[in-house]
């Protein structure tokens, strides 16, 4: 085996893992300050105003990071699922439950954005477009793992559970999102797409790019947090947990 | 197998059917882990818990059919008829599970034993709850499936003779 | 002895799902009962002006009939799994997912089926005819089977767990809404005219991919909840 290998597998250990995420988290977490940072002055203060949609806007720089990363975290999710399904390690099911409440948070976020741009846009609070409709779903997705998580007192039980109904859930999102479409559009109801815009200027595409990847740091700190606390939870009968936490 | 209660006897008979999962160490059937060869394993695999699994809305005949059919096998009436008569619930073959006492719903479930083909039997604490007579003929019966060749992995409390066969005792300590 | 092959194992579970309620038959009429008193409450709810209860009648009667097909799978594992019973068929020679399938099948004949029969009667109190009221059979007939499959994941995950019934649905009702989307919607398409062909052949093919897929799901989950 070379060390590449050897390497890896050492923080498949959730000690080592502890170890390493308390090193890692204090970088995510400035990157994410100081991406938000940045983000958010660009998307209020560069950015121009729209010439159709006025100021009210600016509130895409939230919600498009938000919808993304409330499906690329179910995504990852789903494939710590699959890891630790496959390779029955332990560290892999708490990553995913690690990452879940933020994902939840995520799909809220978006569906709480949808509706305050909604609002002023098209006077209602919510319309059924196909977009909404499919994060609104993944919402209920991430409610039923978390729901699955907190019913199962054994951990391990519950982690793998909690990924195979990842797992379906992941195969499943694409067909619901298809038929919601479909739905959608046999209806003719609200087609409004929130995130087509005609034409848009180069800084409001930096400034949500750079709030994506804020979101993305700041995703990663809180499941890096998390993960050291679900860790020490879990090992709470080892040694090195009692010496840690004294 | 013996040990005091709670000291894990069943978690390990579980984790020989490969019902439980392994933390460490390896368990071997003909060389080759269990894992490897689930379907093979199960084939050769009798196990009987501390539950039943007797449906209680269905006829012991029905039962028994069924629990045979899991292992593939689907035994003549006249089997059945005998093999209920030699547990001692003679002629009970079309009542309903529900109508039976304690004692002879395990019966029927050790009945299963008799019908079974497979070289492995797993046993959880079998000799519990049943009267002198009923443990005379579980331990013949074990002593005739060693004698063709089987295996059995048994848990008990008590000192059962089950004749002059070979056999091995694991004492699990806490 | 004679061998059994493994497809007469499975129809052997189908048999036994079947014996059993045929001495229990309260436990099959309750999700029918539930499914008229549901499909009734709409009526009650909205108001009886016959052209919205004819919009409405696809939707509602196929929610209906999710929620009715939903609440008989929590007893799919679950007394089998308390009378050991499962774990005799965990240990089988016979391949789980097998097993699973003849168990997802049985629930189809003693859950959906009475239900895509009841769905007529159901259909003519909203207004629904002839033409409407077959095409609204032929979706439950192809969705109804889905639905059981899709819900013994379900049913397997949420195994011995407490406030299984609530958490089953939760975590399944998501998972229902694309048969929910082509079934309801087929009979709406045939009346404005655009055909009925292209939502049953999607039904169809979520059939097929939950028949590959959901037993290996739930075959999966039962093993974790044997652990």
């Amino acid at each position: 085996m070379n060390t590449q290998t050897i390497h890896w597998f050492k923080f498949a250990s959730p000690q080592n893992f502890y170890y390493l995420a308390g090193r890692m988290w204090p970088w995510f977490a400035a990157l994410a300050t100081l991406l938000a940072a940045v983000g958010l002055w660009i998307s209020f203060f560069v950015a121009p105003t729209d010439a159709q949609q006025g100021e009210g806007y600016r509130i895409i720089f939230v919600h498009v990071p938000a919808s993304q990363m409330s499906m690329f975290i179910y995504l990852v999710m789903a494939a710590w699922a699959g890891f630790g399904l496959a390779f029955n390690t332990r560290l892999s099911g708490m990553m995913a439950s690690a990452l879940a409440p933020t994902g939840a948070l995520f799909a809220f976020l978006s569906l709480a954005t949808g509706a305050l741009w909604g609002k002023p846009m098209w006077g209602a609070w919510w319309v059924w477009d196909a977009r909404l409709t499919s994060e609104l779903i993944l919402l209920f997705l991430y409610l039923g793992f978390l729901a699955l998580q907190s019913s199962i007192d054994d951990p391990r039980r519950a982690d793998k559970a909690c990924a195979v109904l990842a797992l379906v859930g992941v195969v499943n999102v694409p067909i619901i999102y298809f038929s919601v479409k479909w739905w959608n559009t046999l209806h003719q109801g609200a087609s409004v797409s929130l995130t087509r815009s005609p034409t848009m200027a180069s800084t409001m595409l930096w400034g949500m790019l750079i709030m994506v990847v804020a979101c993305w740091m700041y995703a990663i700190t809180i499941a890096l947090l998390r993960v050291r606390n679900i860790i020490l939870e879990r090992e709470r009968h080892t040694e090195w947990v009692k010496h840690a936490v004294e | 197998m013996a040990g005091a209660n709670g000291v894990g006897k069943t978690s390990l008979l579980r984790m020989v059917c490969g019902l439980a999962p392994i933390e460490s160490g390896q368990i071997l059937w003909n060389g080759k882990p269990i894992h490897a060869q689930s379907e093979v394993y199960r084939q050769d695999l009798c196990y009987l818990g501390h539950l039943n699994a007797l449906q209680e809305s269905l006829t012991v005949n029905q039962n028994l059919a069924f629990n045979a059919a899991l292992a593939g096998n689907a035994p003549e009436p006249a089997q059945m008829r005998e093999v209920l008569a030699h547990f001692g619930v003679r002629g009970r073959g079309e009542q309903l599970v529900r109508h039976l006492s304690q004692g002879q719903k395990r019966r029927v479930a050790l009945s299963r034993l008799a019908l079974s083909e497979a070289r492995l039997w797993v046993l959880d604490e079998p000799f519990v709850a049943m009267d002198e007579a009923g443990v005379r003929m579980l331990a013949d019966l074990i002593a005739a499936h060693l004698g063709k060749g089987g295996l059995a992995v048994l848990t008990s409390h008590q000192q059962v003779d089950i004749g002059a066969v070979p056999a091995q005792m694991l004492e699990l300590r806490a | 002895m004679k061998k059994l092959g493994m497809l007469s194992v499975m129809s052997a579970v189908l048999r036994r799902e079947v014996s059993v309620a045929m001495r229990q038959k309260g436990e099959v009429l309750t999700p029918l009962v539930f499914f008229v008193v549901v499909a009734s409450l709409f009526p009650l709810g909205v108001g009886p002006e016959s052209a919205l209860l004819l919009r409405m009648a696809p939707g509602v009667l196929w929610v209906s009939a999710l929620l009715a097909a939903m609440l008989s799978l929590q007893r799919l594992f679950a007394t089998d799994f308390a009378d050991g019973s499962l774990e005799q068929m965990a240990l089988s020679s016979t391949p789980l997912g097998l097993l699973v399938v003849g168990k997802a099948l049985s629930h189809f004949l003693l859950s959906g089926l009475p239900l895509v029969l009841m769905a007529p009667v159901l259909g003519l109190q909203f207004g629904l005819e002839g033409r409407s009221l077959g095409i609204l059979m032929l979706t439950l007939l192809l969705g109804t089977p889905t639905l059981s499959l899709i819900g013994s994941i379900g049913a397997a995950l949420t195994l011995g767990v407490r406030g299984a019934g609530v958490l089953l649905s939760l975590l399944i009702l998501p998972l229902y809404i694309p048969v929910l989307i082509f079934g309801a919607g087929a009979v709406e398409a045939d009346a404005a005219g655009l055909g009925f062909g292209g939502h049953l052949s999607l039904l169809a093919a979520l059939l097929v991919l939950s028949a590959f897929f959901a037993p290996l799901a739930t075959k999966t989950a039962l093993r974790i909840s044997l652990e």
